[in-house]
This record gives structure tokens, sequence and C-alpha cells, in this order.
């Protein structure tokens, strides 16, 4: 019998095994199995091993924006105590960090700089201080050139990415005709700013070489892809090339693929015969890792007296490097989410001498739905009638571009559930008109969606003669709780209690999972493993002669025919068997996402304009919820990032040379405590048979979609102003505000 | 040069450069404190010294030669946590767990400066017992960020910690 399953999801999985499962461990909310480690600060990130003759390095940045490199002046830094070597490989450096999922090297050829502090050395020495000391005494010459700083400027520059995995521009119907014919309109011009992900862990690699060739402790999300990557950039065979990334300190996007530290420290270690760390500083990270790029929306929606979409636009730009493809793909939730048969959707590239732009936490949705979520209300006003109600009726009956049905879909369950919980029917409607002292109170709602997808991945699991399960994916837990789900799947499959099931990940010698990114690492890694196991289940059905359909197992005992065994009588030396999900037709036959409903109440002071978040409900409607405290807290996450968004991070960009002057988290600010309040989240019950054979869909970016408009529209609530250009920092309030 | 930490005596040779952090991270092998930002802008680094609260990344380590220093491994282990650990795991008060050392340790000392009658920002007076609300948590905190935004549950730990009632979420629906 062969030991391996693969199931491409070609048909709707009916059935799910969790579902006969009576280990019990499958969406309860259990503890993270990592968690006693993380809190008692034993878990080791990558840049926590310990190494003999470690040398440290720090990352030399070039001092103009656009140009090229003559020389690397390094007479000064080798003076200096402990330094070992100004190292700079132009040919190999990254100029930009990868992108996610990609095989091949990023960008490389540092001899010609792009970016103001694109890394062109790395300085390593005996001791972090004295590196850092060195990467400063490190002259770098060179002949800059004019570069493009003037995002607004160039508008109209701007090129139409080629036909990718999302395409840039679809058209029905006659979108510009509509809008006239339409009874009420709204058409405006949304901004938001770039962002950082600002993972708390910097970015780091510690590079260590033996002959079998390089090993690579680093901070990354998709192992697999990284690796071919870094193997590609070094020009290695992938198998020399070893990935370890056991805990990663977030992610968000910023370490789906890899980024300059990994392949200087990587050269710096071969070349100097000894192990290399590079930890980024805070300001690097900003400078020289990705950004979410800033956009410019427009949005047209017609409707009809009832309030009936007949024409729906989003029509946005992004700004990214010369020659890099990607593009923020604002208006990917708006292909799905509302009715309408004129519909244009479009997204253009504006080139520009800014650090590259890549994904961060919801690529498209984050900034799409801050935008086309406040249309929504200002639609609603102008035909009087409520935000939810107005959702509720352009609710599709099936996808209005694809023409296909849409697999579990709760969009209405969501916002009438979030409406009762939040008390939505006593909002006032009338903007400015609800007041304690010097605060004035509003209330706001948007939708949340986030496109569901299903990658390949692979996972290997194995019953120990001792009858623990084991199993191995070079997945990664980027806080996700990647450790902890999949743990419940393992035993929930194979009836073993938590304790008995070790779960190891983020190392590439794993089979290669899909990764931490577009909210399908559950999904995806989970369902290889349920495949692994199913056929564990069947291995030991085998043994006992038994159907495996009539094959209970629970806390390690296999129960059938009236017999029960332990199954460490059934393993013998060991059962091992590996299993591989692939997307299939699924994917084409039915539109996926998961939907929510944000309900939010703030607090804007009269004075000064200052926006709190008061009171927050939001409800979801994922598929199978995993673990239910996991699950949770990564919709916690997704909402303050929102918050975020909404009221306090902007990139700014120095005019002259594109450089970000806030390049730290001092000056870029992302929510604290003190920002937000307990928030209200609810799961709803949903299977969704056509995601993947666990029936669950992805959760780690449903949160965020939608919930800056929510915080906008309730501003607007508070104050009557409508600001369209994020964030609502006071100084775009203020000159509105009712008089105090 | 010696330093006392978590009641150990430890030797190190280091740079007058080399902050506190440094020489926990890198020279004695306490890896539980976390570098963020090496500037004070985000409390990943915050360990106890002489039982206050500090950020290590922004003090020099050759300045604490007679300081007892309490790291995050001082304060408990995975196999015996201590109550606010414990309670971080009760209550996911984390996710990727890199701000989650510092904000335990900030925690720690933060609750002995509201048994002191510290006033915060946000306290109603200047003297007398500190009611600990959420928004006093909050408050206190808020200079251990957290990007992954644990703070709902981050609050919810502090509380249970510090003996107070669970956190109770405002529903003002109809079956409120
Ligand atoms: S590392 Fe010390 S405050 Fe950020
Ligand atoms: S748990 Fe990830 S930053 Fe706090």
């Amino acid at each position: 019998m062969s030991n391996s399953a693969t199931l491409k999801m070609d048909a709707a999985a009916e059935h799910s095994l969790l579902d006969d499962g009576v280990q019990g461990l499958i969406g309860q909310p259990l503890d993270r199995v990592d968690g006693p480690k993380k809190v008692a600060g034993k878990a080791p990130y990558s840049a926590e091993y310990a190494f003999d003759n470690l040398a440290y390095g720090v990352l030399v940045g070039a001092p103009f924006a656009r140009g090229r490199i003559t020389a690397i002046d390094d007479t000064a830094a080798m003076s200096l105590p402990g330094v070992l070597a100004i190292v700079s490989d132009p040919d190999k450096f990254l100029r930009n960090s990868g992108q996610g999922g990609q095989n091949e090297a990023p960008v490389q050829n540092a001899h010609e700089v792009f970016y103001m502090h694109q890394p062109v050395a790395l300085a390593v020495a005996e001791t972090f201080e004295q590196a850092r000391a060195a990467a400063a005494a490190v002259v770098v010459r060179g002949e800059p050139i004019d570069g493009e700083y003037d995002f607004e400027a160039r508008l109209d520059t701007a090129d139409t990415p080629d036909d990718g995995v999302i395409p840039p521009a679809t058209s029905q119907g006659d979108i510009d005709q509509a809008m006239v014919d339409a009874a009420v309109t709204v058409d405006g011009i949304w901004t938001t700013p770039g962002q950082n992900s600002a993972a708390m862990e910097p970015h780091v690699s510690t590079a260590i070489w033996d002959d079998d060739g390089l090993t690579l402790y680093g901070a990354y999300q998709m192992v697999a892809s990284d690796r071919m990557q870094l193997a590609d950039a070094l020009g290695l065979d992938p198998e020399q090339v070893r990935i370890v990334s056991a805990y990663v300190g977030g992610g968000f996007g910023s370490k789906l693929g890899i980024s300059s530290e990994a392949v200087a420290s990587a050269i710096a270690a071969k070349q100097l015969g000894r192990p290399v760390k590079t930890v980024m500083t805070r300001q690097q990270v900003f400078d020289a890792t990705i950004r979410r790029s800033n956009t410019r929306q427009r949005i047209r929606l017609g409707a009809d007296e009832n309030g009936v979409l007949h024409a729906i636009g989003h029509e946005s730009l992004s700004s990214n490097l010369p020659d890099e493809d990607f593009f923020e793909p604002a208006g990917i939730a708006t292909h799905f989410l509302y009715r309408g048969e004129h519909r244009r959707i479009t997204h253009g590239i504006v080139r520009m001498n800014r650090m590259l732009s890549g994904s961060m936490r919801a690529p498209g949705e984050a900034v799409g739905l801050l935008a086309l979520e406040c249309a929504m209300d200002e639609l609603a006003e102008k035909l009087g009638l409520d935000p939810v109600e107005l959702r509720k009726r352009n609710i599709p009956d099936i996808d209005p571009e694809k023409q296909i049905p849409y697999s579990a879909r709760k969009q209405v369950e969501c916002l009438e559930e979030g409406a009762k919980r939040f008390g939505w029917d006593r909002r006032n409607r009338t903007p400015g008109a609800m007041r304690e002292g010097e605060w004035l109170i509003g209330h706001g709602v948007a939708a949340a969606a986030r496109t569901n997808q299903l990658m390949q991945s692979e996972a290997v699991a194995r019953l120990t003669p001792e009858g623990r399960l084991v199993v191995e994916t070079d997945m990664t837990d980027i806080g996700t709780g990647t450790y902890t789900v999949l743990m419940q799947i393992a035993g929930e499959m194979l009836g073993l209690p938590a304790d008995r099931v070790d779960v190891h990940l983020g190392d590439s010698r794993f089979p290669p999972a899909a990764g931490s990114g577009g909210s399908w690492g559950a999904g995806s890694s989970g369902s290889s493993v349920y495949l692994a196991c199913r056929k564990l289940r069947e291995q030991l059905a085998e043994k006992l002669d038994c159907d495996p359909a009539k094959l209970t197992l629970k806390d390690g005992e296999a129960i059938a025919d009236n017999r029960r065994v332990a199954i460490t009588d059934l393993i013998g030396d060991g059962l091992e068997a590996h299993g591989r999900i692939e997307p299939g037709k699924t994917s084409e036959s039915h539109t996926q996402s998961g939907y929510g409903a944000h309900f939010c109440e703030v607090r804007v002071n009269a004075v000064t304009g200052e926006v709190r978040v008061a009171r927050w409900t939001a409800v979801y409607a994922a598929g199978r919820i995993l673990n239910e405290k996991t699950a949770r807290s990564q919709c916690y996450g997704g909402i303050i990032f929102g918050i975020g968004a909404a009221l306090t991070e902007a990139l700014v960009h120095d005019p002259r040379d594109g450089r970000i002057v806030n390049h730290d988290l001092a000056e870029y600010h992302v929510p604290v405590h003190a920002d937000i309040p307990q928030l209200d989240v609810v799961l709803l019950p949903e299977r969704d048979p056509y995601a993947n054979p666990l029936q669950a869909k992805g959760i780690g970016e449903l949160g965020i979609a939608g919930a800056g408009a929510a915080v906008a529209n309730a501003v607007y609530n508070a104050t009557g102003v409508r600001v369209r250009d994020y964030p609502l920092t006071l100084d775009k309030l203020l000159s509105g505000l009712p008089p105090v | 040069m010696q330093f006392t930490i978590n009641g150990t005596v430890h030797e190190a040779d280091i740079d007058v450069r080399t902050s506190l952090l440094d020489l926990l991270r890198e020279h004695l092998g306490l890896t539980g404190s976390k570098k963020g930002c090496d500037h004070g802008q985000c409390g990943a680094c915050t360990v106890l010294v002489n039982g206050r609260r500090i950020n290590s990344c922004l003090t020099l380590a050759v300045m604490h030669q007679d300081d007892e220093i309490t790291t995050i491994e001082g304060i408990g282990t995975p196999d015996e946590l201590a109550p606010l650990q414990a309670a971080f795991v009760k209550h996911d008060g984390f996710q990727c767990g890199y701000c989650t050392p510092g904000q335990i340790c900030s925690a720690t000392g933060m609750l002995d400066e509201v048994k002191k009658g510290w006033p915060s920002h946000v306290s109603e007076a200047l003297d007398g017992q500190v009611d600990l609300t959420d928004t006093e948590i909050s408050e206190r905190m808020s200079g251990n960020l957290c990007r992954c935004s644990a703070y709902p549950n981050i609050v919810a730990a502090i509380r249970e910690a510090a003996g107070l009632a669970p956190v109770e979420h405002e529903v003002v629906g109809e079956d409120a």
C-alpha cells in the first residue's frame, strides 16, 4: 500500500473526517502549544541560535536614491577594532527584496541604486558594537542622478501590469452610461498612504556553511520558496540550501520573500569561513524591506431609487519600482462583493524610486475596502437608506463577473448578527448629533471580505512505536497558531490527546508547505496533515483488518467491530504517511471568500479632533473554525491593524528623494494598548466544503478588511466630516468640526 | 565585569558601548528579552532593574554592575510559569510571541507600581489607591507595542493575574 495521499480539490469535500473524530480537539479554544515557551522567553527566534565563532553583520545603505555606485571605501571602517570585512558583492547582493511565493532570485545587481538606503554592503566584525561602528564608517561613493519621487505628478504615466494570478483590469457593460442613467451616484477619489508591516521582530538571518552547503536561520514566512530564491541568488542547487524558521516574530507579508540580509550574511559567512548574523535595524526594516504601496482609488457607484447597484467601478493606482510587477490589488473584493451589471475594475502602477512595494496583510482588501465601504456609506446617506440595509440589498445571487455560484457565504448573517449585538438600531443617523461633553459620538459599519485560497502543501505524519504522532512540514507559525491547529487536526484524526502529538515546522528539510501568506496557511497545510493522517488511519485499519470508515480512534486506542486495542499494538516499528493537497476545480467553480461585518463606535474630541475608538463588534464567517481562541486573536489583530490604517499609520516620503522620513516606531504610529478598547468578536458556525477537506477558510486577514472603513464611517457620523484621505488625523477633521 | 541576573552572578567581558539588552542576548545567552527597535520605542526589551521596569536597549550594561536584574527567564520557566505567564497563555495574550517577554516583565513592574499607589496619566487622583481599570492597564502598558495586536487579551491576562474579575463585553443588543 502506498503511504502517500494526494487530493486535488476538484470537487466539494462534503464529508470531513474531522467530524467523525471523537478526540474532541478540533475547533476547541485550546491554549497554544508553543505558549509556555513563548511566555518564558524560551522559543528560539532566528537571531537566537548560539554558534561558536559567530561574527556580526550590519548592513550599509546607499546615501542617495538613484544612481550608480562607484566605490565602497572601507579604509576607515577596516581600521576600527574588531572589524573582519566590509563585504560587497554587487552582482549578488539583492537590490529589492523578494515577493512571496516566487522561486527565482529577487532583483540583484547592487551596482545601481534605485531607492534611498538600498543595502550595498555588509560590515562584519567580532561584536555587534564593532560592526555597527564599522558600518557607520563605510564611505559609499557614487554618481547620483535624478529619480522619480512625485506620485501625484506622475499619475498619467501609470502602466497596466501584465496579467497574472490577479487580472489587473476587468470590465463589463457600459459603466459610463450606467452612471449617467443611475438615480443616485457616488463618484470620488480616495487615497491611502504607504504602510509598513512593522512586525516586532526585525528581519534577521544567521548564515552558516558546512560541507553540505548553507544553513540559514531566517525570519521567513514561506520556507520552501524562500529556499529557492536564496539558492538562485547565490547560484547554488536548492539541495545545498537549508532554511530554518522555527519561530517567526510576526510577518504580515514583510517576510514572504527573502531580503537583503539573507544574501549578504550568506556571502559574508562563506568569505570569512564563520557564521554571520545580521539583524536589520528597525530603520532598515522601514527603508529596505517591503512596504504596502500608497494608493489612489476612484470609486463609482450608481444605484436606482431602491438602492440596487447597477454600476460599480474601482479604478486604482499604486506605486512600485521599475520592472516590479506587484500592484496593490485594491479592487480584489469589488469583483464579487456587490451587484451591478456594469462594472469596471482596473489597476495601474506608477513607477517610482521608492522602496519595493508588495504584500502586507490582506493586500487588496485592506486598502480597497477603505474606499469601497466608505463609498457605500455615502451612497446609503444619499439614498436615505440604512447602510446595513443598502449592503443587504446588493448582495449578488451569483458572482456578478464570473457568473458562478459562491461557496459558503454568510454575508447577511454577519451584518444582521453584528447589528443586533451592537445595538445598531439605536444609532442616530444625523451626523454630529450625539455628544457627551466635549466628545462627539458616532457609529459606523463596514463589510469585511477576504478571498479564500488553497495552495499546494505537503506534510509527513509518523506514528512512533511508543504511540506518539509526529508531524513535519516546512510550514511556519508566525503567530498564526499553526503549531496548535496542526496538532488539533492530527490529534483529532488519529485519536491522540494533545500531549502525544509533536508538530515540527519551519525547516526546509521537511516537506514543502504553502507557507504563511494570503490566509491560506491553515487551510492548505492543515489539509496536507489531514491527508497524511487519513492515510495513517487506513494503515491502522489494515493492521486491524477493518474498514477505515468503521474505525474509531480515541486516546491512543483503536476501536472497531467490537474490538478495542492500543494503537501501539498496531504500529509495530512505526508507520509513516505523506499528504499533499493541491488546488483544483473548486477554485474555479465557486467564488470563495470569508465574510464579516464591523460595527464601530468612535468618540471625537470637538476641541482637538482626537479620535478614540470606544466600542467594537465584529462578526465573521470563515468556514470551520479550527481553534476558536487563536482564530479570535487573528481577528483582533486584523481589526487593530485596520484601526491603525484608519487613524495613525502612514509612511511619509521625502518629496526630494523618496526616503521614508518616519522610519521607526516612534514616528510611524502603530496602535498601542491605550488606543484599543475590548473588542467583541463573534465567529459564526459555518462549513465550506469547496475550500478544502477541513471545510475551513482563512481568517488571518479577514479582520483587517473593512475595519478602517467602519472607523471612517463612524467618524463621519460623529462629526459630519467626510475624509477621503487616510489616515484620519486630527488636522483633517479640525476645520469641519461643529462649534465647541 | 560582574552582573547579577535572576539571582545568579554572571561574568562578562564587554564593550562599554554594549547595551544591557545586548549583554543579555549576545553575551549571556539570555535571549528571552527581545530587540524590536533598539531605540526605546517598542518595549520588547523590557526587564526589571531593582524591581523597576526599564527598556534594556536604552541603558548601557556597564552601568548595572551593582544592580539586581530580572529578565523573563527569572520570572518563570515553561514548566513552572509565574501567574502572569500562565494568564498570558490562558488568555492568548500573544500571537508571534516576540513582544511577550517584554509585556510580561512590564506588567510585573506595572502591577508593583500600582500597588505602591503611583498614579498614571488617566488616574483620577494623584494619591491614594489606584483603581486598576482596563483604561489604567492599557495606559500603563502603552510602552509595550504588540504588532500582532493581542492588546485585548493582554489586558484580560493582566486582570486575571491582578486578581480582578474577567473582562465582560458590553453588549447592547436586544438580548443584552
Ligand atoms: S528594543 Fe528596547 S524599546 Fe524596542
Ligand atoms: S505577540 Fe507578536 S508582537 Fe506581540
